[in-house]
């Protein structure tokens, strides 16, 4: 079915991408602005090691238009060896210039063959000839080749360089020879440089080398048509140096006729190359005559041009370059550097925000890690490449180490080390975090023992995961299980800095609380999976129910039904339910309370945080800074048919939908449901129920006194009373729990359980929450909040996407038989989908959002 | 016999698939991979699977078989880390030729055994070291290794492949093509030096991402257009993408080189394990629309696959003609 292929044989170059040179590709402009012996721009800052500088000329070149770039370093000032490979190797790391060709050109072979070392692409090598004879001509060409490189052939023999239009085509014909038949080159990797000398000297003897160049060139193609023509244009207008309108003028007239004669490409001044139709016509007419040695009988035409010459105000040219994105605000600068990767103006960009920005972390968590959001998008979607994301990364480095001073420090521990290396590093430097990168598969297992060693250790710090071949799974299964101190999968390198940035601020905890009872679930999901990869039809998993002997079994009847709510509760009561452990590790002091107090290494600050948070709480309860809101409520309920639990509110009925676990479980495993916690109502005698519960608490009023913390610019005690308002509202779902089992439900009245037991969940029964793992679907919250008596009982007002405001809230149903337990409903397979949307009665497309997270 | 060259226009030729794989099955130990010489070697050696050319040959023998009886029509040898650069993990450079003698030794047995008509290909592999990026963030201009240290180190893995008798070089999983040039240097500078006829070079890069391009940057066609200097016998991919993934690039790829086309991808792409799951009926299925399409002429299986998934692609290829070779042309119009 394959037709047959044809090849073409155009010169092919390459730098990140290819550069074919075809016929219709007219003309390729070599940005000549990185030679030494040509900028002395670029000659002062190469001698001055101003590399970044020396890499922005580069980038000016390609960004005006050049598809190659000529390198030279010809300097009796430089190491030209060192000098060439230290450029090349920078410029290799720069993709916006390394996307095209390099030229590496060197009148010294040495310093020719040291820049071939250091490019991946195809480059052309400026230039060989046959000056020192052919043994030596076919010697360097042999190396050319060897490296896989175009060459340029200067037409220069053993008797020196070629002048005439004769000597130029006889010499190329010879070299061409050569190359094609005796070294085996391919003649479209061939180049000549019939050289472009000066004009307009005043000396006869050069006014027809313009002429003698173009005819040259026609005949070279005619003679051998795969070959290309290049040459130095500048050369050819050397007698006016400093009026470089004049020059510009004759360098386009010049390649006007030479392009036509069959030149595909040159040494120019990128941005500097004037249209033809644009030149003034009296000066193009004056640049025709000279370069073509028409009237220029004793020189007439040389001195018209030198006398036109004198009246034209050189103006000085500014250099055609997009610098329109300079004029936008410091966010969007700072965007455009970090994707376009440009240290240029990072200094200055960074400086700017910092001052506009109220800290400096806020730079690195605000613009900065904007701009790197868009490169992880760019990333992700195919339209930058890894060379492009280090090199934002380096600009991301810069940034951040020009606010080092401003902040405290961070440091990162490097790639490829051995877990030791890393972590005695790490602990030297007294780094923030831990970041692990892995490109290959291997490093996967390396992870889990860096993961390993730090446990072992005793660190303290959160791990990183990135890198192509990790995966969030991976990291929950295989890492995180490892290491209690916090391990977060980034996604790639470019989103490492945004959750570095949550790790260095005040929402640690909850952070790394989130990422835990995340990955708790992911490694639970996959552990249940990694059994049994099956699931059961949704039938056989409610067949497969828990057991309960239900027949021997009589609820304990509540001390009332319906709802009780505590407009006020006693803060004084709350405040011996807290847990103090959460509390101690949203400060990052880990270890179990009250052992802490007296920790040899953290006992002294430990006591300090416990005795200010008391004496804020004290405050709390005292000036009544705070109030606790809190509803509880019980009511006859009966599983009914499926997996339904009827609840019946006096005269209203609410019938509460649960899932149930469909992965097929360890054999005497049951498929657990909530459902399966409550009486089936066939089993019920006449007369007897089974009761369900729910509850709500709130902490409110936190808000002023923030604000007033805000204002002092306390953040100290900000973080406190937050925190502490998280510890009051749990706090206080603790009491009504207990209360619940000993006194309102009285299910366990003779209850006797230390703090210590309760924090363990010894109790019986158990308080799942909507929107957790038991009971994953956040809407049956319509349903409890209904039941507890909606935003007037609870003090809750639940958002769009179910989440509780105030924020210090806590939810929950409670269920009263002994053998009721917290379990995770894992992955449900669409028949039981089918089944539950049935049940609810929602909208399809609602239903499947709100699920997806449990949905295979 | 026939030369690979003449093979090549009348079929598709089958590449073996995953020695890391088939090794993983046997379950070897530190002491199994140490055997009696290295038994009081100073560091850990365990994973260093070239190792076993020296010490498991048989081992090494009955996989290469393995593959051989599948259908593999070419068979690589066991070497993608012997060279001096990458057995500096293991402290173990000095064997670096050895490895490789031995490695090429293993697999011309396993051809004898086999009693048909294959070749034996010394691989070259990617190096630990890059000579396009730098390791350090910081310092772009920073290389770990020179290009001259790659040359050499690839010189004597040459020469120690051409010692053992390797039919062809493979120069494979190419991420740095810079890394790559340095392997065309070395063997063309080999054969320069000795005046040995040249073997048949094979050279297959990776394509790493969805910008598909090299991990050091290079699009399909520049990175062609960087080694088609080599005048190799084949140009492809293999590793990092399953073969869905690849296949667009292997479509492009079989449009601009002048030489033939081969593709050898891993079993579908690595689970949250690290694991290949894509079992070898998909494997050949793959391979079969793309010899249909008439994009290659050698295919074959990179990480994750195995006997089974070679013998399902050789089954599935074996009626389909390969690619035809293009018309490299002489003149521009």
């Amino acid at each position: 079915m394959s037709e047959t292929i044809h090849i073409k044989p155009f010169l092919r170059l390459s730098g990140l991408e290819p550069l074919v040179v075809r016929p219709e590709t007219n003309f390729v402009n070599i940005g000549e602005r990185t030679n030494v012996t040509g900028s002395k721009k670029f000659a002062r800052l190469i001698r001055e090691n101003k590399f970044e500088e020396a890499l922005s000329v580069a980038r000016q070149q390609v960004e005006s238009g050049a598809q190659v770039i000529d390198v030279n370093m010809d300097d009796a000032l430089l190491d030209g060896v060192v000098a060439m490979r230290d450029f090349i190797n920078l410029v290799q790391s720069e993709p916006d210039i390394a996307k095209i060709p390099l030229m590496i050109d060197s009148s010294k072979f040495e310093i020719i063959e040291a820049g071939l070392k250091c490019v991946q692409g195809k480059c052309i090598v400026n230039s060989i000839s046959m000056k020192e004879g052919e043994k030596k001509f076919i010697e360097q060409a042999e190396i050319c080749q060897a490296y896989g490189a175009s060459v340029i052939v200067m037409a220069f023999d053993e008797k020196g360089q070629a002048d005439t239009e004769d000597r130029k085509v006889e010499i190329c014909h010879r070299a061409y020879k050569i190359l094609t038949e005796q070294v085996g080159f391919d003649p479209q990797d061939i180049i000549f440089d019939p050289n472009i000398f000066a004009v307009a000297t005043g000396l006869e003897e050069h006014n027809n080398y313009g002429n003698d160049f173009i005819n040259a060139t026609r005949r070279i193609k005619e003679l051998m048509p795969l070959t290309g023509v290049s040459g130095g244009v500048s050369n050819l207008s050397f007698s006016f140096r400093g009026n470089e309108t004049v020059r510009e003028a004759m360098h386009s007239v010049f390649l006007f006729y030479a392009i036509k004669a069959g030149m595909n490409m040159g040494i120019v001044n990128a941005g500097a190359l004037v249209v033809y139709d644009e030149i003034e016509p009296k000066l193009r007419d004056l640049c025709e005559d000279v370069i073509l040695n028409r009237n220029n009988d004793n020189n007439e035409a040389t001195e018209a041009l030198i006398a036109f010459a004198e009246t034209v105000k050189a103006k000085g040219k500014v250099e055609v370059k997009d610098e329109l994105w300079r004029g936008t605000s410091v966010e969007e600068r700072l965007k455009h550097s970090l994707v376009n990767g440009i240290t240029d103006f990072i200094d200055v960009d960074t400086e700017e925000a910092r001052l506009k920005y109220p800290r400096p972390l806020e730079v690195i968590e605000g613009p900065l890690m904007a701009g790197m959001s868009v490169v992880g998008d760019l990333f992700g979607a195919g339209k930058m490449f890894l060379p492009q994301v280090v090199k934002s990364a380096r600009v991301m480095k810069k940034a951040v180490a020009y606010l080092q001073p401003y902040l405290e420090a961070e440091k990162e521990g490097a790639a490829r080390q051995t877990a030791g290396k890393i972590l005695d590093t790490a602990e030297k430097e007294n780094a923030d975090i831990i970041g692990l990168s892995g490109l290959i598969t291997p490093s996967l297992d390396e992870m889990v023992n860096v993961a390993h060693e730090m446990k072992r250790r005793g660190m303290k710090q959160p791990l990183l995961i990135g890198g192509a071949t990790t995966s969030r799974m991976h990291t929950a299964v295989k890492i995180a299980p490892q290491y209690g101190n916090g391990v977060v999968h980034v996604l790639d390198a470019s989103r490492s800095v945004t959750v570095a940035g949550s790790l260095l601020n005040d929402q640690k905890t909850s952070f790394l609380e989130k990422i835990g009872v995340e990955y708790t679930k992911l490694k639970y999901d996959f552990d249940n999976k990694k059994v049994v990869k099956a699931y059961l039809p949704f039938e056989d998993a409610q067949a497969n129910h828990v057991k309960i002997g239900w027949e021997a079994y009589e609820a304990t009847t509540p001390a009332f039904t319906g709802t009780k709510v505590f407009k006020d509760y006693d803060l004084a009561e709350l405040r011996e339910y807290i847990d103090w452990k959460p509390f101690f590790i949203s400060w990052e002091l880990h270890g179990n309370f009250p052992a802490i107090l007296t920790d040899e290494k953290v006992g002294v600050e430990a006591t300090k945080l416990y005795n200010d948070a008391n004496a804020l709480v004290d405050q709390i309860v005292n000036e009544k800074w705070l109030t606790a809101q809190g509803v509880v409520g019980y009511w006859p309920a009966s599983k009914v048919a499926g997996d339904t639990i009827e609840v019946r509110d006096g005269v209203k009925s609410h019938r509460l939908e649960s899932l149930r676990q469909q992965i097929q479980k360890a054999p005497g495993q049951p498929n657990l449901s909530l459902s399966d916690f409550i009486k089936p109502a066939e089993l019920l005698k006449d007369g007897e129920t089974d009761y369900i519960g729910a509850f709500s608490v709130t902490i409110q009023g936190i808000e002023p006194h923030i604000r007033k913390f805000e204002a002092a610019l306390d953040d100290y005690n900000k973080i406190m009373l937050q925190a502490l308002a998280d510890r009051f509202a749990e706090a206080f779902a603790e009491c009504l729990h207990s209360r619940t089992r000993k006194e309102f439900w009285g299910y366990v009245k003779d209850e006797t359980l230390s703090n210590e037991e309760l924090i363990k969940e010894q109790y019986v029964g158990i308080r799942p929450a909507p929107g957790y793992p038991a009971c994953p679907d956040h809407t049956e919250k319509y349903k409890l909040f209904e039941l507890l008596g909606g935003e007037e009982a609870t003090g809750i007002h639940l958002t769009e996407s179910l989440a509780m405001y105030p924020a210090s809230s806590v939810c929950g149903w409670y269920f009263s038989h002994p053998q009721s337990q917290y379990f995770g409903v894992g992955k449900i397979q669409p028949d039981q989908f089918e089944d539950y949307l049935q049940r609810k009665g929602w909208d399809r497309n609602d239903m499947e959002r709100w699920l997806r997270p449990v949905m295979e | 016999m026939n030369t690979i060259s003449q093979e090549l226009e009348k079929r598709i030729l089958v590449i073996d698939g995953a020695m890391g794989t088939m090794i993983q099955r046997y379950k070897l130990s530190e002491e199994d991979y140490r055997g009696e010489r290295f038994k009081d070697w100073p560091s850990d050696v365990k994973g260093n699977n070239d190792l076993l050319n020296l010490t498991q040959p048989g081992i090494i023998t009955e996989i290469h078989k393995q593959y051989l009886d599948a259908g593999a029509d070419i068979i690589e040898t066991n070497t993608f880390s012997s060279t001096v650069i990458a057995m500096a993990d293991y402290d173990m450079q000095s064997l670096a030729y050895e490895l490789n003698v031995a490695a090429a030794k293993c697999a011309k047995e396993a051809v004898r055994q086999s009693g048909k008509q294959a070749w034996v290909a010394g691989a070259i592999g990617p190096l630990n070291k890059t000579l396009s990026l730098s390791p350090d963030v910081n310092n772009p201009g920073f290389r770990a290794v020179t290009f001259d240290e790659v040359v050499d180190a690839y010189y004597e893995q040459v020469k120690g492949l051409v010692d053992g008798g390797v039919d062809l070089l493979l120069i494979e999983t190419i991420f740095d093509t810079l890394n790559a040039k340095g392997a065309i240097f070395a063997i063309k500078k080999y054969f320069r030096e000795t005046g040995k006829q040249s073997l048949p070079v094979m050279i297959s890069g990776t394509i790493t991402d969805a910008s598909g391009r090299t991990l050091s940057g290079q699009t399909l066609e520049a990175f062609y257009t960087s080694i088609a200097h080599a005048r190799p016998l084949s140009v492809g991919l293999n590793c990092a993408l399953g073969a869905k993934e690849m296949r667009p690039h292997i479509a492009e790829l079989s449009q601009i080189a002048g030489c033939y086309i081969s593709a050898y991808p891993n079993a579908g792409l690595p689970n949250a394990m690290g694991e290949y799951d894509e079992n070898p009926e998909e494997t050949g299925h793959f391979l079969e629309d793309w010899a249909k399409e008439g994009y290659v002429n050698i295919v074959g299986g990179c990480c994750g696959t195995t006997p089974d998934h070679i013998k399902h692609i050789a089954d599935n290829v074996r009626k389909i003609a390969p690619r035809k070779l293009p018309v490299v042309d002489k003149e521009l119009a």
